[in-house]
Protein backbone atom coordinates (compact mmCIF):
# COMPACT_ATOMS: atom_id res chain seq x y z
CA UNK A 1 0.00 0.00 0.00
CA UNK A 2 1.50 3.27 -1.19
CA UNK A 3 0.66 6.83 -0.23
CA UNK A 4 0.98 8.03 -3.80
CA UNK A 5 -1.49 5.44 -5.06
CA UNK A 6 -3.89 6.41 -2.35
CA UNK A 7 -3.66 10.10 -3.26
CA UNK A 8 -4.29 9.16 -6.87
CA UNK A 9 -7.29 7.03 -5.97
CA UNK A 10 -8.59 9.82 -3.77
CA UNK A 11 -8.16 12.40 -6.54
CA UNK A 12 -10.02 10.14 -8.96
CA UNK A 13 -13.16 10.63 -6.87
CA UNK A 14 -13.02 14.38 -7.41
CA UNK A 15 -13.91 16.36 -10.46
CA UNK A 16 -10.80 18.07 -11.74
CA UNK A 17 -10.94 21.51 -10.34
CA UNK A 18 -8.85 23.92 -12.32
CA UNK A 19 -5.61 25.02 -10.67
CA UNK A 20 -5.97 22.55 -7.82
CA UNK A 21 -3.32 19.88 -7.39
CA UNK A 22 -4.10 17.08 -4.99
CA UNK A 23 -1.16 16.15 -2.76
CA UNK A 24 -0.81 14.15 0.45
CA UNK A 25 -0.93 17.43 2.33
CA UNK A 26 -4.14 18.64 0.71
CA UNK A 27 -6.69 19.47 3.33
CA UNK A 28 -9.59 17.76 1.60
CA UNK A 29 -12.19 19.46 3.71
CA UNK A 30 -11.15 22.80 2.21
CA UNK A 31 -11.78 21.66 -1.36
CA UNK A 32 -14.68 23.52 -2.91
CA UNK A 33 -16.35 20.33 -4.05
CA UNK A 34 -15.92 18.39 -0.79
CA UNK A 35 -19.30 17.31 0.53
CA UNK A 36 -20.99 14.29 2.03
CA UNK A 37 -21.52 12.70 -1.37
CA UNK A 38 -17.82 12.88 -2.21
CA UNK A 39 -17.19 11.34 1.22
CA UNK A 40 -19.41 8.41 0.20
CA UNK A 41 -17.40 7.85 -2.95
CA UNK A 42 -14.20 7.87 -0.87
CA UNK A 43 -15.73 5.19 1.39
CA UNK A 44 -16.70 3.20 -1.70
CA UNK A 45 -13.21 3.59 -3.20
CA UNK A 46 -11.53 2.40 0.03
CA UNK A 47 -13.87 -0.57 0.18
CA UNK A 48 -13.20 -1.49 -3.44
CA UNK A 49 -9.45 -0.90 -3.64
CA UNK A 50 -8.37 -1.71 -0.08
CA UNK A 51 -11.16 -4.01 1.07
CA UNK A 52 -11.44 -1.94 4.25
CA UNK A 53 -14.34 -0.26 5.98
CA UNK A 54 -13.82 3.45 6.59
CA UNK A 55 -16.06 5.05 9.22
CA UNK A 56 -17.55 8.53 9.37
CA UNK A 57 -15.54 9.22 12.53
CA UNK A 58 -12.29 8.38 10.76
CA UNK A 59 -13.10 10.78 7.95
CA UNK A 60 -14.20 13.47 10.38
CA UNK A 61 -10.99 13.05 12.41
CA UNK A 62 -8.77 13.45 9.34
CA UNK A 63 -7.73 16.71 7.80
CA UNK A 64 -5.23 15.87 5.09
CA UNK A 65 -5.29 12.96 2.68
CA UNK A 66 -2.16 11.72 4.39
CA UNK A 67 -4.06 11.62 7.75
CA UNK A 68 -6.67 9.41 6.17
CA UNK A 69 -4.01 7.23 4.61
CA UNK A 70 -2.39 6.64 8.02
CA UNK A 71 -5.74 5.59 9.49
CA UNK A 72 -6.33 3.24 6.63
CA UNK A 73 -2.82 1.82 6.88
CA UNK A 74 -3.24 1.02 10.56
CA UNK A 75 -6.43 -0.90 9.74
CA UNK A 76 -5.03 -2.81 6.80
CA UNK A 77 -1.84 -3.78 8.63
CA UNK B 1 -25.87 -18.29 12.71
CA UNK B 2 -29.24 -16.67 12.15
CA UNK B 3 -30.23 -19.07 9.36
CA UNK B 4 -33.39 -21.16 9.41
CA UNK B 5 -36.18 -22.39 7.16
CA UNK B 6 -39.95 -22.58 7.46
CA UNK B 7 -41.89 -24.83 5.11
CA UNK B 8 -45.62 -25.24 4.68
CA UNK B 9 -46.40 -21.51 4.80
CA UNK B 10 -47.36 -19.80 1.52
CA UNK B 11 -47.26 -16.14 0.58
CA UNK B 12 -50.76 -15.50 -0.80
CA UNK B 13 -50.69 -11.79 -1.52
CA UNK B 14 -49.05 -8.39 -1.13
CA UNK B 15 -50.62 -4.91 -1.19
CA UNK B 16 -49.13 -1.46 -0.74
CA UNK B 17 -50.53 1.98 -0.04
CA UNK B 18 -48.99 5.46 -0.32
CA UNK B 19 -50.33 8.94 0.39
CA UNK B 20 -51.41 10.97 -2.66
CA UNK B 21 -49.38 13.98 -1.65
CA UNK B 22 -46.10 14.10 -3.58
CA UNK B 23 -42.98 16.10 -2.78
CA UNK B 24 -40.34 16.67 -5.44
CA UNK B 25 -36.71 16.76 -4.42
CA UNK B 26 -35.98 19.35 -7.09
CA UNK B 27 -38.10 21.72 -5.03
CA UNK B 28 -36.27 21.01 -1.75
CA UNK B 29 -35.87 24.53 -0.39
CA UNK B 30 -32.81 24.16 1.79
CA UNK B 31 -30.22 23.29 -0.83
CA UNK B 32 -28.70 25.15 -3.78
CA UNK B 33 -29.87 23.99 -7.20
CA UNK B 34 -26.52 22.44 -8.19
CA UNK B 35 -26.37 20.52 -4.92
CA UNK B 36 -29.89 19.23 -5.42
CA UNK B 37 -29.02 17.84 -8.86
CA UNK B 38 -26.01 16.06 -7.40
CA UNK B 39 -28.10 14.71 -4.57
CA UNK B 40 -30.81 13.43 -6.91
CA UNK B 41 -28.23 11.82 -9.15
CA UNK B 42 -26.45 10.06 -6.28
CA UNK B 43 -29.55 8.95 -4.38
CA UNK B 44 -31.73 8.27 -7.41
CA UNK B 45 -34.66 9.74 -5.48
CA UNK B 46 -36.72 12.26 -7.47
CA UNK B 47 -39.97 12.29 -5.56
CA UNK B 48 -41.47 11.04 -2.33
CA UNK B 49 -44.98 10.54 -1.01
CA UNK B 50 -45.60 12.37 2.22
CA UNK B 51 -48.62 11.69 4.41
CA UNK B 52 -50.67 14.61 5.72
CA UNK B 53 -50.91 14.87 9.51
CA UNK B 54 -54.10 12.85 9.75
CA UNK B 55 -52.69 9.75 8.03
CA UNK B 56 -50.55 7.39 10.08
CA UNK B 57 -48.60 4.27 9.13
CA UNK B 58 -51.49 2.22 10.48
CA UNK B 59 -53.96 3.94 8.14
CA UNK B 60 -51.92 3.07 5.07
CA UNK B 61 -51.34 -0.49 6.32
CA UNK B 62 -55.03 -0.79 7.15
CA UNK B 63 -56.08 0.35 3.67
CA UNK B 64 -53.64 -2.11 2.09
CA UNK B 65 -54.94 -4.91 4.31
CA UNK B 66 -58.62 -4.22 3.55
CA UNK B 67 -57.97 -4.35 -0.18
CA UNK B 68 -55.87 -7.48 0.11
CA UNK B 69 -58.39 -9.30 2.30
CA UNK B 70 -61.14 -8.42 -0.19
CA UNK B 71 -59.18 -9.56 -3.26
CA UNK B 72 -58.14 -12.78 -1.51
CA UNK B 73 -61.79 -13.40 -0.62
CA UNK B 74 -60.73 -13.94 2.97
CA UNK B 75 -63.08 -13.51 5.89
CA UNK B 76 -61.24 -11.16 8.27
CA UNK B 77 -62.66 -13.07 11.22
CA UNK B 78 -60.63 -16.13 10.20
CA UNK B 79 -57.26 -14.36 10.44
CA UNK B 80 -55.49 -15.72 13.50
CA UNK B 81 -52.46 -13.48 13.77
CA UNK B 82 -51.54 -9.91 12.85
CA UNK B 83 -48.09 -8.36 13.19
CA UNK B 84 -47.56 -4.64 12.71
CA UNK B 85 -43.99 -3.63 11.90
CA UNK B 86 -43.30 0.07 12.33
CA UNK B 87 -41.28 2.70 14.16
CA UNK B 88 -44.07 5.21 13.76
CA UNK B 89 -46.93 3.67 15.75
CA UNK B 90 -50.12 5.63 16.45
CA UNK B 91 -49.28 5.97 20.15
CA UNK B 92 -46.35 5.30 22.46
CA UNK B 93 -48.75 2.80 23.95
CA UNK B 94 -50.83 0.73 23.35
CA UNK B 95 -49.33 -1.25 20.47
CA UNK B 96 -50.94 -0.35 17.16
CA UNK B 97 -51.70 -3.98 16.19
CA UNK B 98 -54.77 -4.13 18.49
CA UNK B 99 -56.18 -1.00 16.81
CA UNK B 100 -55.74 -2.71 13.46
CA UNK B 101 -57.26 -5.96 14.75
CA UNK B 102 -60.36 -3.98 15.67
CA UNK B 103 -60.44 -1.82 12.55
CA UNK B 104 -60.05 -4.77 10.19
CA UNK B 105 -62.60 -6.89 12.03
CA UNK B 106 -60.32 -9.67 13.21
CA UNK B 107 -61.59 -11.97 15.90
CA UNK B 108 -60.94 -11.24 19.58
CA UNK B 109 -59.10 -14.54 19.73
CA UNK B 110 -56.52 -13.23 17.23
CA UNK B 111 -52.93 -12.74 18.27
CA UNK B 112 -51.79 -9.18 17.48
CA UNK B 113 -48.63 -7.30 18.37
CA UNK B 114 -46.09 -4.76 17.11
CA UNK B 115 -42.48 -5.20 16.12
CA UNK B 116 -40.34 -2.07 16.26
CA UNK B 117 -37.92 -2.46 13.40
CA UNK B 118 -37.18 -0.33 10.36
CA UNK B 119 -35.48 -1.24 7.13
CA UNK B 120 -34.92 -4.88 8.10
CA UNK B 121 -38.44 -5.11 9.54
CA UNK B 122 -40.24 -6.65 6.60
CA UNK B 123 -37.97 -9.68 6.41
CA UNK B 124 -37.87 -9.99 10.21
CA UNK B 125 -41.64 -9.76 10.31
CA UNK B 126 -42.03 -12.45 7.67
CA UNK B 127 -39.74 -14.74 9.66
CA UNK B 128 -41.65 -14.24 12.92
CA UNK B 129 -45.07 -14.57 11.30
CA UNK B 130 -44.17 -17.69 9.32
CA UNK B 131 -42.53 -19.21 12.40
CA UNK B 132 -45.55 -18.55 14.61
CA UNK B 133 -47.98 -19.97 12.04
CA UNK B 134 -45.88 -23.07 11.53
CA UNK B 135 -45.59 -23.86 15.24
CA UNK B 136 -49.10 -22.80 16.30
CA UNK B 137 -51.05 -24.14 13.36
CA UNK B 138 -52.67 -20.70 12.86
CA UNK B 139 -54.00 -20.85 9.31
CA UNK B 140 -54.02 -17.24 8.20
CA UNK B 141 -51.70 -14.40 9.13
CA UNK B 142 -51.15 -10.78 8.17
CA UNK B 143 -47.92 -8.84 8.19
CA UNK B 144 -48.49 -5.10 8.09
CA UNK B 145 -45.31 -3.06 7.60
CA UNK B 146 -45.33 0.69 7.20
CA UNK B 147 -43.76 3.97 8.15
CA UNK B 148 -44.38 7.68 8.06
CA UNK B 149 -40.63 8.13 7.81
CA UNK B 150 -40.90 11.66 6.44
CA UNK B 151 -42.69 12.71 9.64
CA UNK B 152 -39.82 11.89 11.98
CA UNK B 153 -37.19 13.77 10.00
CA UNK B 154 -36.35 17.46 10.31
CA UNK B 155 -37.38 19.30 7.12
CA UNK B 156 -34.16 21.29 7.49
CA UNK B 157 -31.93 18.20 7.51
CA UNK B 158 -30.47 17.83 4.02
CA UNK B 159 -28.81 14.57 5.03
CA UNK B 160 -32.15 12.87 5.65
CA UNK B 161 -35.23 14.78 4.48
CA UNK B 162 -34.73 14.24 0.73
CA UNK B 163 -34.41 10.50 1.27
CA UNK B 164 -37.56 9.50 3.11
CA UNK B 165 -41.13 8.88 2.04
CA UNK B 166 -44.22 7.34 3.63
CA UNK B 167 -45.91 4.04 2.77
CA UNK B 168 -47.76 1.10 4.22
CA UNK B 169 -48.09 -2.53 3.16
CA UNK B 170 -49.94 -5.74 3.87
CA UNK B 171 -48.73 -9.28 3.21
CA UNK B 172 -50.89 -12.38 3.62
CA UNK B 173 -49.50 -15.77 4.63
CA UNK B 174 -51.44 -19.01 4.79
CA UNK B 175 -50.63 -22.52 5.99
CA UNK B 176 -50.43 -24.79 2.99
CA UNK B 177 -48.90 -28.27 3.22
CA UNK B 178 -47.19 -28.19 -0.15
CA UNK B 179 -45.76 -24.65 0.16
CA UNK B 180 -42.01 -24.62 -0.52
CA UNK B 181 -39.66 -23.60 2.27
CA UNK B 182 -38.92 -19.98 3.01
CA UNK B 183 -35.29 -19.58 3.99
CA UNK B 184 -34.24 -16.85 6.39
CA UNK B 185 -30.90 -15.32 7.33
CA UNK B 186 -31.03 -12.67 10.05
CA UNK B 187 -28.31 -10.52 11.59
CA UNK B 188 -27.77 -7.79 14.16
CA UNK B 189 -24.99 -5.42 15.20
CA UNK B 190 -26.16 -3.27 18.09
CA UNK B 191 -22.75 -1.62 18.38
CA UNK B 192 -24.03 0.59 15.57
CA UNK B 193 -27.20 1.68 17.38
CA UNK B 194 -26.28 5.35 17.09
CA UNK B 195 -25.93 5.21 13.31
CA UNK B 196 -29.67 5.74 12.81
CA UNK B 197 -31.37 7.02 15.94
CA UNK B 198 -33.95 9.36 17.42
CA UNK B 199 -32.14 10.26 20.64
CA UNK B 200 -34.99 11.63 22.80
CA UNK B 201 -38.52 10.52 23.53
CA UNK B 202 -37.85 7.01 24.79
CA UNK B 203 -37.26 6.08 28.41
CA UNK B 204 -33.46 6.57 28.15
CA UNK B 205 -33.82 10.26 27.34
CA UNK B 206 -37.32 11.39 28.17
CA UNK B 207 -38.60 14.46 26.36
CA UNK B 208 -37.67 17.74 27.99
CA UNK B 209 -37.99 21.29 26.77
CA UNK B 210 -34.43 20.96 25.53
CA UNK B 211 -35.38 17.99 23.31
CA UNK B 212 -37.50 20.20 21.10
CA UNK B 213 -34.98 22.98 20.56
CA UNK B 214 -33.59 22.91 17.02
CA UNK B 215 -29.80 22.97 16.81
CA UNK B 216 -27.45 23.22 13.86
CA UNK B 217 -25.32 20.10 13.51
CA UNK B 218 -23.46 21.32 10.45
CA UNK B 219 -24.26 23.31 7.35
CA UNK B 220 -27.66 22.27 6.04
CA UNK B 221 -28.42 20.05 8.99
CA UNK B 222 -30.73 21.50 11.61
CA UNK B 223 -32.86 19.28 13.82
CA UNK B 224 -34.04 18.66 17.36
CA UNK B 225 -33.43 15.59 19.49
CA UNK B 226 -36.83 14.09 18.76
CA UNK B 227 -35.93 13.91 15.08
CA UNK B 228 -34.00 11.32 13.14
CA UNK B 229 -30.21 11.29 13.12
CA UNK B 230 -28.77 9.55 10.08
CA UNK B 231 -25.00 9.13 10.03
CA UNK B 232 -24.89 8.82 6.26
CA UNK B 233 -21.24 7.83 5.95
CA UNK B 234 -21.57 5.01 8.47
CA UNK B 235 -24.83 3.76 7.00
CA UNK B 236 -23.20 3.70 3.60
CA UNK B 237 -20.14 1.90 4.89
CA UNK B 238 -22.37 -0.68 6.62
CA UNK B 239 -24.54 -1.11 3.55
CA UNK B 240 -21.78 -1.77 1.05
CA UNK B 241 -19.82 -4.15 3.29
CA UNK B 242 -22.26 -6.06 5.51
CA UNK B 243 -25.10 -6.51 3.03
CA UNK B 244 -23.19 -8.17 0.16
CA UNK B 245 -21.45 -10.44 2.66
CA UNK B 246 -24.74 -11.37 4.33
CA UNK B 247 -26.43 -12.16 1.02
CA UNK B 248 -23.49 -14.20 -0.30
CA UNK B 249 -23.21 -16.31 2.82
CA UNK B 250 -27.00 -16.73 2.84
CA UNK B 251 -26.96 -18.00 -0.75
CA UNK B 252 -24.10 -20.32 0.06
CA UNK B 253 -25.71 -21.65 3.24
CA UNK B 254 -28.91 -22.60 1.44
CA UNK B 255 -27.10 -23.71 -1.75
CA UNK B 256 -28.97 -21.14 -3.82
CA UNK B 257 -27.71 -20.27 -7.27
CA UNK B 258 -28.07 -16.72 -8.45
CA UNK B 259 -29.23 -17.82 -11.90
CA UNK B 260 -32.10 -19.79 -10.36
CA UNK B 261 -33.49 -16.77 -8.50
CA UNK B 262 -35.81 -14.57 -10.56
CA UNK B 263 -35.69 -11.35 -8.54
CA UNK B 264 -33.47 -9.76 -5.92
CA UNK B 265 -35.39 -7.13 -4.00
CA UNK B 266 -33.36 -4.91 -1.74
CA UNK B 267 -34.43 -2.35 0.78
CA UNK B 268 -34.48 0.94 -1.12
CA UNK B 269 -31.85 3.05 0.65
CA UNK B 270 -30.26 5.08 -2.11
CA UNK B 271 -29.17 4.35 -5.65
CA UNK B 272 -25.46 4.73 -5.02
CA UNK B 273 -25.53 2.22 -2.17
CA UNK B 274 -27.94 -0.19 -3.84
CA UNK B 275 -26.02 -0.26 -7.12
CA UNK B 276 -22.81 -0.90 -5.24
CA UNK B 277 -24.44 -3.80 -3.37
CA UNK B 278 -25.73 -5.28 -6.63
CA UNK B 279 -22.33 -4.84 -8.25
CA UNK B 280 -20.49 -6.55 -5.41
CA UNK B 281 -22.91 -9.47 -5.64
CA UNK B 282 -22.45 -9.47 -9.44
CA UNK B 283 -26.21 -9.31 -9.94
CA UNK B 284 -27.56 -8.37 -13.35
CA UNK B 285 -29.49 -5.13 -12.85
CA UNK B 286 -32.58 -6.50 -14.64
CA UNK B 287 -33.05 -8.82 -11.66
CA UNK B 288 -32.84 -5.92 -9.22
CA UNK B 289 -35.93 -3.68 -9.30
CA UNK B 290 -35.91 -0.14 -7.91
CA UNK B 291 -38.80 1.97 -6.70
CA UNK B 292 -36.83 4.68 -4.96
CA UNK B 293 -36.96 7.14 -7.83
CA UNK B 294 -40.66 7.71 -7.16
CA UNK B 295 -41.02 6.78 -3.50
CA UNK B 296 -37.65 7.17 -1.76
CA UNK B 297 -36.83 5.22 1.37
CA UNK B 298 -40.02 4.12 3.11
CA UNK B 299 -38.29 2.00 5.77
CA UNK B 300 -39.95 -1.40 6.34
CA UNK B 301 -42.34 -0.79 3.43
CA UNK B 302 -39.73 -0.58 0.65
CA UNK B 303 -39.66 -4.29 -0.21
CA UNK B 304 -43.44 -4.84 -0.53
CA UNK B 305 -43.82 -1.43 -2.22
CA UNK B 306 -41.17 -2.37 -4.80
CA UNK B 307 -42.90 -5.70 -5.43
CA UNK B 308 -46.28 -4.01 -5.99
CA UNK B 309 -44.99 -1.18 -8.18
CA UNK B 310 -42.22 -2.92 -10.13
CA UNK B 311 -42.94 -6.67 -10.18
CA UNK B 312 -46.72 -7.11 -10.11
CA UNK B 313 -46.93 -8.29 -13.73
CA UNK B 314 -43.94 -10.57 -13.39
CA UNK B 315 -45.22 -12.36 -10.30
CA UNK B 316 -48.85 -12.89 -11.26
CA UNK B 317 -50.04 -16.05 -13.02
CA UNK B 318 -46.82 -17.93 -12.48
CA UNK B 319 -44.31 -19.39 -10.08
CA UNK B 320 -41.37 -17.17 -9.24
CA UNK B 321 -38.54 -17.09 -6.75
CA UNK B 322 -37.18 -14.08 -4.93
CA UNK B 323 -34.45 -13.11 -2.57
CA UNK B 324 -35.35 -10.09 -0.45
CA UNK B 325 -32.93 -8.26 1.79
CA UNK B 326 -33.68 -5.47 4.27
CA UNK B 327 -30.92 -3.63 6.15
CA UNK B 328 -30.51 -0.57 8.32
CA UNK B 329 -31.51 0.86 11.69
CA UNK B 330 -30.38 -1.33 14.59
CA UNK B 331 -28.11 -2.08 12.96
CA UNK B 332 -30.15 -4.98 11.72
CA UNK B 333 -30.45 -6.96 8.51
CA UNK B 334 -32.44 -9.87 7.17
CA UNK B 335 -32.53 -11.91 3.98
CA UNK B 336 -35.28 -14.26 2.81
CA UNK B 337 -35.64 -16.65 -0.10
CA UNK B 338 -39.25 -17.17 -1.00
CA UNK B 339 -41.14 -18.83 -3.84
CA UNK B 340 -44.55 -17.56 -4.83
CA UNK B 341 -47.26 -19.04 -7.02
CA UNK B 342 -49.55 -16.43 -8.56
CA UNK B 343 -49.93 -14.20 -5.51
CA UNK B 344 -52.74 -11.67 -5.31
CA UNK B 345 -51.29 -8.19 -5.86
CA UNK B 346 -53.82 -5.35 -5.92
CA UNK B 347 -52.86 -2.14 -7.73
CA UNK B 348 -51.06 0.42 -5.62
CA UNK B 349 -53.53 2.16 -3.32
CA UNK B 350 -53.41 5.93 -2.86
CA UNK B 351 -54.83 7.58 0.22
Amino acid sequence: MELNDFVENFAAQLENEEGVTITPETNFRDLAEWDSLVALSIIAMVDEKYNTKLTGDEIRASHTISDLYEKLKSKVA
Amino acid sequence: MGNFSVSGVALKGIAACVPKQTEFNKDYPYLAEADISKLIEATGIEQRRVAPKDICSSDMCGAAAEKLIAELNWDAATIDVLIFVSQTPDYILPNTAPLLQHKLGLSKTAMAFDMTLGCSGYVYGLSVLAGIMKTSGFKKGLLLAGETAARIVSPKDKSAMPLFGDAGSATALELQDDAPAMHFGLGTDGSGYKTIIIPDGGARNVVTEESLKPHTVSEGIERNNCQLVLEGMDVFSFGITTVPKAVSSFMEHFSLQQENVDHFIFHQANMMMNKMIAKKLKLPLEKVPFSLKEFGNTSSATIPLTIVTELKGQLQNKKTSMVQCGFGVGLSWGTVYIETNDPVIPDLIEL
